[in-house]
């Protein structure tokens, strides 16, 4: 296994008067969540491994106040996005990537008009980019021929049109990129948004996690590939729902770069 | 006497049009009951997606059936309307087919206006059977019980009707020409109705003059009609779909709006010199209301998005909720917005143009919290729709007034939110072990 994980903080690079590339914006599911917290080392580890000068915000982060404002909470919304502009205002951030379209989408969009304005992408753009400029090489690896399917994260889908970068990684990767009948502008929700994920759902039929499940398991895939923690979660547990755990994995991409690449 | 029809013409005419603006103004009127709406920015961009997404439909052939039918009924509309300026011309002036004079312009006019006539014939008789033959899911849901069923097949019926009616009409003429009838010159060229004349064979000219001329007034006069029914029925985005795309949201769509009332207070309490114990002066306006719990705490915008709102219920049909069986619909809450408002315009009208406490708003007994509750934020509902509606807005607008003004979020959110509060994430774990998971191995 890949050696220890090189995790710098903004304040180490503020003390050492220098100022990294990026900054990764983990965010609490990347932060506190165990299936969330692979995802974060994965990427890290491409990071590393791309020698990407980055830094994280460690203690100094905390939520962006997205899931308190979609459930109508606008003063915690603004109070959280007020404290942390003022933090990267402080360290003076230009360029922020994070493996959370939530984060993502709050930071980009709904902090500007509170005063925060930095380049904001999502972790696959970012990959994408490192791939382009040649700091990245990807061989399939194991993924080779793999039937995968996407899942588009309303969040970094719908919400801001990014569809084709996740898409792009999954097809470099010489796998066999398989869409579900809903997909991109009209893909499924997986439950989780609007602050569903810490909620128990409405009365109803079913959950919307097994409706989006029984989508991706019709496409018979060897992969779910999610670009987002929240829906790693309620796909994993749609997956666990139907018994199909030993037959399908539900993998961040940047996870399965990881992987490809033995990292 | 012999200016008789031309003087019933002219009032029928002026009757009809008189209430359309009666109507308009009324429909302005509730439209402006909603607060002001940040709209005059990036005018291009505004006309770009009018003309693209009312103009051109671009949005209605995502779904292709229903977008080609539709596009065909809709073309067949604006330009069968050329038709009716020369019917209300010939109306009022006593003339037969005006426009005869353009000559072979005028062939081809008649004779494309046939063609579209019998088009929209057949896609309004596929409407109806994708609504009560084949029963598509989306007609039937709970908020499409009642008038709104009925509405949707009388929209159709009148249609049909004008169709045939035009097409009779036609027909007629076209028999009279043939026959060197008095006053009926040949003009236009009927491809369509020129099947119909056969059955007009053997009848006298005055019979075929009836015909033509009851044909000729039903049609104009319910054009008229359905002129007039556009505002108590769904159908009134034939015209509002032109201004709604033009005030769509231009921001992406994962954006929601940053409320001004709250960013104030929240400066006020980041500021170290405000003195947190100052009494607010005397002539402090009452702060705002947080969020909304009736319609005249929405946007203009989306009072107009509730008035566009024409039932087809794509966005319902691809609602998360809706799909997996949850009581939110986003087509019912444009519709509550839009029966509620018509409620709020009626006390308005009853009690000399002011509003008297009804006892009833928009939250609880239009839109109850489960349904509110439901949502997953995702925004499909705002994808499906062709014509621009934000149903989402409204949900949200709704939520805050019932956290900010109620505290009524359901536990667990109350939970999720302490926890932001408290340490900076949703869940119970503390901000100091932020960066724990760099040392796991």
């Amino acid at each position: 296994m890949a050696s220890e994980l090189k995790v710098p903080t903004m304040a180490e690079f503020f003390a050492s008067g220098t100022v990294p590339e990026v900054l990764f914006w983990v965010g609490c599911a990347g932060s506190f969540d165990d299936r969330a917290k692979k995802i974060t080392k994965a990427f890290v580890k491409i990071l590393n491994k791309a020698n990407v000068s980055f830094a994280v915000l460690g203690t100094e982060e905390s939520c962006t106040g997205d899931p308190a404002k979609r459930a109508g909470n606008e003063f915690l919304f603004q109070m959280q996005a007020v404290t942390n502009i003022e933090v990267l205002n402080a360290y003076e951030i230009k360029k922020i990537v994070t493996a959370c379209p939530h984060c993502f989408n709050t930071i980009k969009n709904e902090y500007p008009g509170l005063g925060g304005n930095y380049e904001v992408v999502h972790h696959t753009q970012f990959l994408k980019d490192l791939l382009n400029d040649g700091r990245i090489s990807m061989e399939g690896g194991n993924f080779k021929g793999k039937r995968i399917t996407f899942h588009d994260p309303c969040y970094l889908g719908r919400a801001n049109g990014v569809y084709e970068a996740p898409r792009d990684l999954i097809r470099k990767l010489d796998a066999e990129l398989i869409e579900m009948k809903s997909c991109k502008q009209r893909g499924l929700c997986c439950g989780a948004g609007g602050a569903q994920m810490f909620k128990e759902p409405e009365k109803g039929d079913k959950d919307v996690n097994i409706e989006r499940t029984e989508q991706a398991l019709e496409t018979k895939p060897e992969i779910i590939a999610a670009g987002c923690p929240f829906c790693n979660t309620m796909m994993t547990d749609g997956v666990k729902n139907k018994e199909k755990e030993g037959d399908v994995q539900v993998m961040d991409i940047a996870e399965m770069i990881a992987t490809a690449e033995d990292l | 006497m012999q200016y008789l029809p031309n003087i019933i013409f002219v009032v029928l005419l002026i009757v009809g049009i008189g209430f359309f603006v009666k109507n308009v103004s009324r429909l302005k009127r509730n439209i402006f009951l909603g607060k002001e709406a940040s709209v005059t920015d990036n005018k291009p961009q505004r006309w770009k997606n009018m003309v693209k997404i009312a103009l051109g439909q671009s949005k209605m052939v995502v779904r292709p059936i229903a977008g080609v039918l539709h596009i065909i009924v809709y073309v067949g509309f604006v330009i069968i309307n050329i038709e009716v300026l020369e019917i209300i011309l010939d109306g009022i002036f006593g003339t037969h087919r005006m426009f005869a004079v353009l000559g072979p312009v005028y062939d081809f006019l008649i004779g494309s206006f046939e063609v579209l006539a019998l088009l929209v014939i057949i896609a309004v008789v596929v409407f109806w059977i994708r609504r009560n033959v084949i029963k598509l899911k989306r007609f039937f849901k709970p908020e499409m019980e009642g008038w709104p069923k009925k509405d949707g097949n009388l929209i159709l019926y009148i249609e049909l009707v004008l169709m045939v009616l035009f097409l009779t009409m036609n027909g007629a003429d076209y028999q009279l020409q043939q026959m060197g009838a008095e006053h009926y010159a040949a003009a236009g060229s009927f491809p369509i109705s020129s099947f119909i004349a056969p059955m007009f064979e053997g009848m006298s000219i005055s019979t075929l003059v009836l015909i033509e001329r009851t044909a000729w007034w039903v049609h104009i006069a319910g054009i008229l009609f359905f002129l007039n029914y556009l505002y108590y029925s769904k159908h009134l985005h034939i015209l509002l779909a032109f201004p709604n795309t033009y005030y769509g949201k231009l921001t992406p769509k994962g954006q929601f709006r940053n409320l001004q009332s709250v960013t104030d207070e929240v400066k006020m309490m980041m500021d170290p010199d405000a003195d947190p114990y100052a009494e607010p002066a005397e002539d402090a306006a009452v702060p705002d209301k947080f969020g909304a719990s009736d319609v005249q705490d929405l946007s203009w915008v989306q009072l107009l998005n509730a008035y566009t709102c024409t039932e087809c219920g794509r966005c319902t049909s691809e609602c998360p909720a809706n799909q997996t069986g949850k009581k939110l619909s986003p087509r019912k809450i444009m519709m509550d917005t839009r029966d509620r408002l018509e409620e709020v315009g009626k006390n308005i009208d009853a009690n000399n143009g002011e509003f008297k406490d009804d006892g009833k708003q928009l939250l609880n007994d239009f839109i109850t919290p489960e349904e509110l509750w439901a949502c997953t934020s995702c925004n499909a509902c705002v994808e499906a729709c062709p014509i621009s509606i934000d149903p989402l807005s409204i949900i949200m607008d709704m939520r805050q007034y019932l956290v900010m003004e109620q505290s009524a979020a359901p536990t667990d959110l109350n939970n999720m939110m302490g926890n932001i509060e408290n340490n900076g994430a949703p869940w119970p774990f503390n901000q100091m072990d932020r960066l724990n998971w760099s040392k796991e191995s």
